[in-house]
């Protein structure tokens, strides 16, 4: 078994991911400013984060994958290759030859009998896979998407936008240069060309929206950086002797944090919506909701009517860009010193 | 006597406007000696604060020092490079900025902070800052010095904050303290509190004090010298209870007139006539003479020199250095 195996690069990224997250968590724990903000939260969107930590749990879980054990079937090739945790809660060969409504006992079209009837809860799709089980794998892809760009997109914006407000001159001249020509590029088409040059690989999908998705943001950190390199702290720091590289690191990027949380959480839903649109463009991730909510886009057509397809893809992204946008509301409202006072 | 903590010789800071470069520090000189306090006084916006942060090549772009000489405990503040001007802010010359609101980072402790200035010129183990830290807020009277290390910003008063500042800037013995306008923003007596602090501090580590104020009160009580600006020139400059006691120039006489005191209760306060002119108005010769009552032909024509009155007081005014000779 190699490491370069996709399943296992996956395996290292999740642990990778833990362990950052759990990083992050125990640092902010230890600031009163965070947790409380953690705390407040909690407190007033408890729906919408239990639904995100369950969608979460659910992409983690979908992530971590092995070769063998139980896989049966017979097949070699299926033996041969990695499932995941979710895979493994479904039976190896959990599939149909065509369309059965939920909980159906015989195929949707001829009326054959079912190979498991009665167990798909949420029907089989035109090639007889479980719907349930795409849609539960569907969650992993969105928050590739929604994570893997923003991790893009955050350190590039911040990393420009930083720079051409705080050293300004010739550096903020071409910072906006490239900011100002990637705003006048129409987003979407640039987006088809990264795409087509890049690929349609997962990574490059979302390497191309971290691309065009920068520019919003470095704009909001440049002016912030140029109203905070002129305060009072920042002066008495370099009274101090502090290093151009200490102020930024110690003075201006942590008072960035905040605008860095709240747009990680808007940008996020609207990553994940975008790569729908892309999808229905035919140039999306596979295994992505965008892409089933396409796919079922011609089953609408049939009489009688596939719905269960469509309606699982959509509910699931629904729930889950509904859940972060009200996240993302309260985030804003907590953090935002404008209206601390009305929480105290 | 040893040589001068802090020595200005005709320090010329300009800032561009209207396409001309306009002197914010025109050609000042001044010298200040080892545990000293200087006060250097004036209106907002005479160049006070320009001639400090001149001193510590601090001036904001797109001003810049033009030309002068600034010496800084014998070393030569504008030949110096930018990494050893950054060694020599905060371990030889520390500043105190007005506002203690917001001369602290808002996301970090205030422990942290000072930490955090202390292992930038030092090589000490946190614990061992830490303990430095404390000590100095000890000093510097922070009640329950151990808890307020861990506090925020936000949780201390502007005093407090002020004594960070303070315990900050001397936490490596400076030479010079620059506090520019150290109480202003205070209420009164918690001006009083930070005034006498910074004196037992300036007693105790022997530091000098280049205090920038427009309060005279503050003045009689801190100062062992004084230079007065106006416009961004000194135009007068001697030990306190000269310049104080006898003035000799026409504005520093007016500006001691202004103060309210006690002895001329009931009498209508005096003040200066007219306005400072704006800098891009600036007349050519004495800068006073828009508005000084014993202006003369050649006031307007000529900028007078300086001339010494007694002795270490030296006055920038024709009529003053007539009345003198005479």
């Amino acid at each position: 078994m190699s490491l370069a195996e996709p399943h296992v690069i996956s395996n290292i990224v999740v642990a990778l991911l833990l362990a950052g997250a759990v990083a992050i968590f125990a640092t902010a724990r230890r600031s009163d400013l965070w947790r409380q903000a953690g705390r407040e939260l909690i407190r007033r969107r408890p729906i919408a984060i239990v639904t995100i930590t369950l969608f979460v749990c659910v992409a983690l879980l979908d992530s971590v994958a092995w070769v063998g054990g139980g896989a049966g079937g017979g097949n070699a090739l299926e033996q041969s290759r990695p499932r995941s945790v979710i895979d493994r809660m479904f039976a190896p060969d959990f599939k149909e030859k065509s369309y059965s409504a939920p909980l159906a006992d015989v195929e949707f079209y001829g009326g054959a009998d079912l190979t498991h009837p009665g167990s798909h809860l949420l029907g089989t799709d035109i090639l007889g896979r479980d719907v349930l089980q795409l849609t539960l794998k569907g969650a992993r892809v969105a928050l590739l998407i929604g994570g893997l760009t923003s991790l893009i997109v955050i350190p590039l914006a911040l990393l420009m936008g930083i720079s051409a407000g705080y050293f300004g001159g010739r550096i903020d001249d071409i910072v906006f240069f490239v900011v100002s020509t990637l705003a006048s590029i129409p987003t979407l088409l640039l987006l088809i060309a990264l795409i087509m040059a890049l690929g349609h690989g997962p990574v490059q999908v979302c390497v191309a929206m971290g691309v065009t998705g920068w520019v919003g943001f470095c704009r909001i950190v440049r002016g912030e950086t140029f109203k905070l390199r002129e305060l009072d702290y920042v002066q008495a720091a370099r009274a101090l002797g502090v290093s151009e590289v200490g102020i930024i690191l110690r003075h201006i990027l942590p008072n960035l944090m905040h605008l860095v949380v709240i747009t990680f959480v808007l940008l996020f839903s609207g990553l994940v919506l975008s790569e729908a649109i892309l999808s229905y463009l035919g140039i999306g991730i596979n295994g992505s909701w965008g892409q089933m909510i396409d796919q079922a886009r011609d089953e609408l057509a049939r009489d009688p009517i596939i719905w269960w397809n469509l309606v699982a893809a959509s509910t699931a992204l629904f729930a889950l860009i509904l859940s972060v946008n009200f996240v993302g509301d309260a985030v804003r409202d907590i953090l935002d010193p404008k209206t601390l006072g009305e929480r105290r | 006597m040893s040589a001068p903590v802090l020595r200005l010789v005709d320090v010329l800071t300009t800032f561009p406007a209207e396409g001309r470069r306009i002197p914010v520090v025109d050609r000042v000189s001044l010298e200040v000696d080892e545990g000293e306090v200087l006060a250097l006084v004036g209106e907002s916006g005479c160049g006070k604060s320009m001639t400090a942060l001149s001193a510590m090549r601090l001036v904001p772009k797109p001003g810049r020092v033009e030309s002068g000489h600034i010496q800084l405990c014998d070393r030569d503040v504008l030949g110096m490079s930018v990494n050893e001007m950054r060694a020599v802010r905060g371990r030889d010359a520390a500043m105190i900025f007005q506002e203690p609101m917001t001369s602290l980072n808002p996301v970090q402790t205030v422990g942290a902070q000072v930490v955090e200035a202390i292992r930038l010129h030092e090589r000490a183990s946190f614990d061992a800052a830490r303990a430095r830290t404390i000590e100095l807020f000890d000093r510097v009277q922070i009640p329950d010095p151990e808890q307020r290390f861990d506090a925020y910003p936000h949780q201390l008063s502007g005093g407090l904050k002020q004594r960070v500042m303070i315990a900050m800037a001397v936490s490596m013995r400076p030479k010079l303290l620059i506090a520019d306008e150290p109480s202003t923003a205070l209420d009164v007596t918690i001006q009083a509190q930070i005034l006498e602090l910074l004196r037992e501090l300036q007693r105790e580590l022997g530091t000098a004090i280049l205090l920038i104020t427009h309060d005279l009160g503050v003045v009689n009580e801190l100062a062992d010298r004084i230079a007065v600006m106006y416009a961004s020139r000194v135009i007068e400059q001697g030990d306190r209870v000269d310049v104080l006691a006898s003035a000799r120039h026409p504005y520093t006489e007016g500006l001691l007139r202004s103060v309210p005191s006690s002895a001329r209760h009931g009498e209508a306060l005096h003040e200066i006539a007219g306005v400072v002119p704006s800098p891009l108005e600036w007349p050519a010769g004495c800068r006073f003479s828009t508005r000084c009552h014993r202006m003369e032909d050649r006031c307007v024509e000529a900028v007078p020199a300086s001339t010494p009155v007694g002795p270490g007081h030296t006055v920038d005014c024709f009529v003053v250095a007539d009345e003198v000779a005479r």
